[in-house]
């Protein structure tokens, strides 16, 4: 494979801390030099980034690829290119499919399907409980050595705290991470938005947010018992906040993420009953979202996920209570994402710390540095280039995102993965 | 005299001139239900439909004789009854009937919202007659020219709005609609049924019913729902009238003159006393149901001269 030299950039270090002027070269699929100047090798395919911003590729933890059970929703393929598109180089796929991956066939199915279809790379998450349903653990064991990074029952509380136990406990034995929804389940019953006083003016049923918090204490008393490796897939409020910091200093093994819907979105945009803002936990309070995004600035909230969840039209177009929960967000990530820089929240290497280095660390994989011997896994984008986003050129099978139709800053030039270029004419 | 609206889906986007314009005309709808031969042609050759999706019986007829007396051509559906259980979805049902060519739909859905959507997918205008939690606009324009029309304004008074205000649309409407008017609004009831965030809505918020109830001009009772009156709100129906059913005695920390409304059907025992209800010196109750029909002839009117415009002017509907 010939080298591939990257000039004229803006390098974000996430590592570092750093964005500095300058080049990377990639060889053998792998990061081989980063620096002010570098040499231009024999032979090598130079590009010249025009200024641009080069940063790791971004690692999504929590997407939904509907294959098996829904391709028509969204396969391999659709997901792959949406992700390629969005600068996002790792799916890190979930498991609540239909049937839900908690078998190591099942998942090999996955593999198998993912590595034909799929141009970026795709890393597949197992249940914890079987058919998610809240009562036998999976074969834990076996589902790690087919490949699985995680095991979580996605949005599906597990109620019984015996099942839950006894699965952190065996977890914990094999070293695997446990991604949990912290929500207390009974509490959120039925809900569909946030309580307050958007609900009541809607008249939507609406649960507390208090209900995370609840969820998350539950959570880190287990924890604490069985000592798992833990990470709370969204927590979305400021109530939940002082738990997870405790949990932290106590030196528990827990990390926590969050949903680029949830750090851009509050739950004023649902406006007229308009269900592509309908996720789930549903959208909170202004107060809750800026202090989820500070938690993020200062490190207490780890990493961001697109929480990418494709539902076609005919489960959208209903009334809101009844309408199905989950909006695509692959390709709309870093755009949406940069939200938060441009109203200088966020410096662009604590976005990209929270997407990219951090999960990858948490989940023990190469990615998500700009380092030499690092994958060469990268995105170039235009932090400033704005665009309107028009929800049919999207390239996921479903076109449910709550940016239709939003004025957006950042396109992605070029996407890179293990040195090949899969997307743009960079 | 404006009124601008194309549906008449809520309160909330009614300004205090198109509520007032609104009542004035039902106002005169008034005087003609109580002459003998009550008719008018305003809506001769249009077709109403009704289709209501959770149980009424009297809004739905309060809406068949607003209708027929004003020489529409009526229709009731029973959604219960038809295709929604066969799977069809609310906007396919929408789309069939729009093909028919209706010019008003009276739509009652046991979903917030679910009336908003109905009319992004059809021509004609959309009355609600109630969705969900949401807004039932018609019982607040009812309530307030029966308020009115026995107090002689729609401004300045003291109202309480008593009962399970948490999952009333009634309240809801009623609250933007006096609030709109400028009055000064008391919710009273137990906490329980007191919806979250209430207080930013402009009101007061009283648990103690005596404390609510004082001074005020009008007192709205709510109707408490059958499933919500055994332990899961409040503990038992006798201690809930006990604090929050309304009689003589609570009902005499009320202004002298103050006026009792329900918007039907009655609790007799659970939210007001039967004697009270039946007392035609304070009960306002059967002139609601009077202004209900008053009051949907003249919103229908007001709706049809929009259509007819829009026909005229921009052929939208032809």
């Amino acid at each position: 494979m010939t080298p591939t030299l990257i000039t004229n950039v803006h390098l974000i270090d996430p590592q570092a801390g750093s964005v500095t002027h300058g080049a990377l070269l990639i060889e053998n699929g792998h990061i081989a030099a980063v620096g002010a100047e570098i040499a231009v090798p024999d032979g090598a395919h130079v590009i010249d980034g025009g200024g641009k911003h080069l940063a790791p590729g971004i690692v999504d933890i929590g997407v939904k690829v509907c294959e098996p059970g829904e391709r028509h929703k969204e396969s391999f393929k659709s997901a792959g290119l949406a992700a390629a598109a969005g600068g996002v180089t790792t799916i890190v796929t979930r498991p609540d499919t239909a049937p839900a991956i908690d078998s190591p066939e099942t998942l090999e199915f996955v593999t198998r399907r993912a590595n034909e279809a799929a141009p970026v790379r795709v890393v597949p998450m197992a249940a914890l409980t079987k058919g998610r349903d809240g009562r036998e653990m999976t074969e834990i064991g076996f589902l790690m050595d087919a490949g699985a990074v995680a095991f979580t029952d996605c949005d599906r509380v597990i109620s019984d705290t015996k099942v839950f136990s006894r699965a952190l406990t065996y977890a914990r034995s094999l070293g695997a991470l446990v991604i949990a929804h912290p929500q207390e389940p009974i509490l959120s019953k039925g809900a569909a938005v946030t309580s307050g006083k958007f609900a009541s003016l809607r008249g939507l049923p609406a649960v507390s947010p208090m209900a995370e918090r609840m969820g998350l204490d539950r959570d880190i008393a287990i924890i604490e018992m069985t000592g798992a490796k833990y990470h709370a897939d969204q927590i979305t409020t400021a109530r939940a906040l002082p738990a997870l910091e405790r949990a932290k200093a106590n030196g528990l093994d827990i990390t926590a993420g969050t949903s680029i819907h949830h750090l851009t979105l509050n739950e004023l945009d649902v406006a007229d009953y308009r269900t592509f803002f309908k996720i789930k936990p549903p959208l909170r309070s202004e107060e809750d979202r800026m202090a989820v995004v500070e938690a993020l600035r200062h490190g207490l909230i780890d990493t961001i996920s697109s929480m990418h969840t494709p539902q076609d039209e005919e489960s959208k177009r209903l009334p809101y209570e009844e309408a199905a929960s989950g909006a695509v967000g692959l390709e709309t990530f870093l755009p949406a994402a940069l939200r938060l820089f441009h109203s200088g929240d966020l410096t662009l290497p604590q976005l990209f710390r929270a997407m990219a280095l951090n999960p990858a660390k948490r989940l023990g994989l190469p990615q998500g540095r700009l380092s030499p011997g690092a994958p060469a896994d990268l995105v170039l984008f235009d932090a400033n280039a704005p665009f309107v986003l028009d929800r049919f050129k999207l390239h996921s099978k479903s076109k449910n995102t709550p940016f239709d139709g939003q004025r957006m800053q950042g396109k992605v030039q070029a996407t890179f993965v293990g040195g090949k270029q899969i997307f743009g004419d960079a | 005299m404006t009124f601008t609206q194309k549906h008449l889906l809520g309160i909330e986007p009614l300004h205090p001139s198109e509520i007032t314009t609104l009542l004035d005309l039902a106002d005169q709808y008034v005087d003609l239900n109580r002459r003998d031969v009550k008719r008018s042609d305003a809506l001769a050759g249009l077709t109403q439909i009704n289709m209501f999706f959770e149980n009424s019986t009297r809004t739905q007829a309060s809406f068949e004789l607003a209708g027929k007396r004003l020489g529409a051509d009526v229709m009731n559906m029973s959604m219960q009854a038809s295709s929604i259980k066969k799977g069809e979805t609310l906007i396919d049902t929408a789309m069939t009937l729009n093909a028919m060519h209706p010019d008003l739909l009276v739509v009652r859905h046991p979903h917030s919202g679910a009336v908003d959507l109905l009319a992004q997918k059809v021509n004609c205008a959309v009355l609600n007659a109630g969705d969900g939690r949401h807004e039932h606009p018609t019982q607040a324009l009812l309530d307030a020219l029966t308020i009115r029309r026995a107090k002689g304004r729609l401004h300045r008074l003291s109202i309480a709005i008593c009962g399970d205000i948490a999952h009333s649309r009634v309240a809801r409407s009623n609250i933007m609609l006096l609030g709109k008017m400028e009055n000064r609004i008391r919710l009273i009831g137990p906490p329980t049924l007191m919806p979250a965030g209430i207080e930013h809505f402009g009101v007061e918020v009283f648990e103690d019913m005596r404390e609510g109830l004082k001074d005020v001009d009008v007192v709205m009772m709510l109707r408490l729902q059958k499933e919500r009156m055994d332990g899961g709100f409040i503990p038992s129906e006798r201690e809930y009238y006990h604090r929050y059913g309304l009689d003589a005695e609570k009902l005499g920390f009320a202004k002298p003159d103050a006026i009792v409304m329900h918007p039907g059907p009655m609790n007799r025992g659970v939210e007001i006393d039967g004697t009270l209800a039946d007392d035609i010196n304070r009960s306002v109750i059967q002139e609601q149901v009077e202004m209900g029909v008053a009051v949907r002839m003249a919103a229908m009117d007001l709706l049809a001269r929009n259509l007819r415009t829009r026909v005229e002017g921009q052929g939208v509907y032809v």
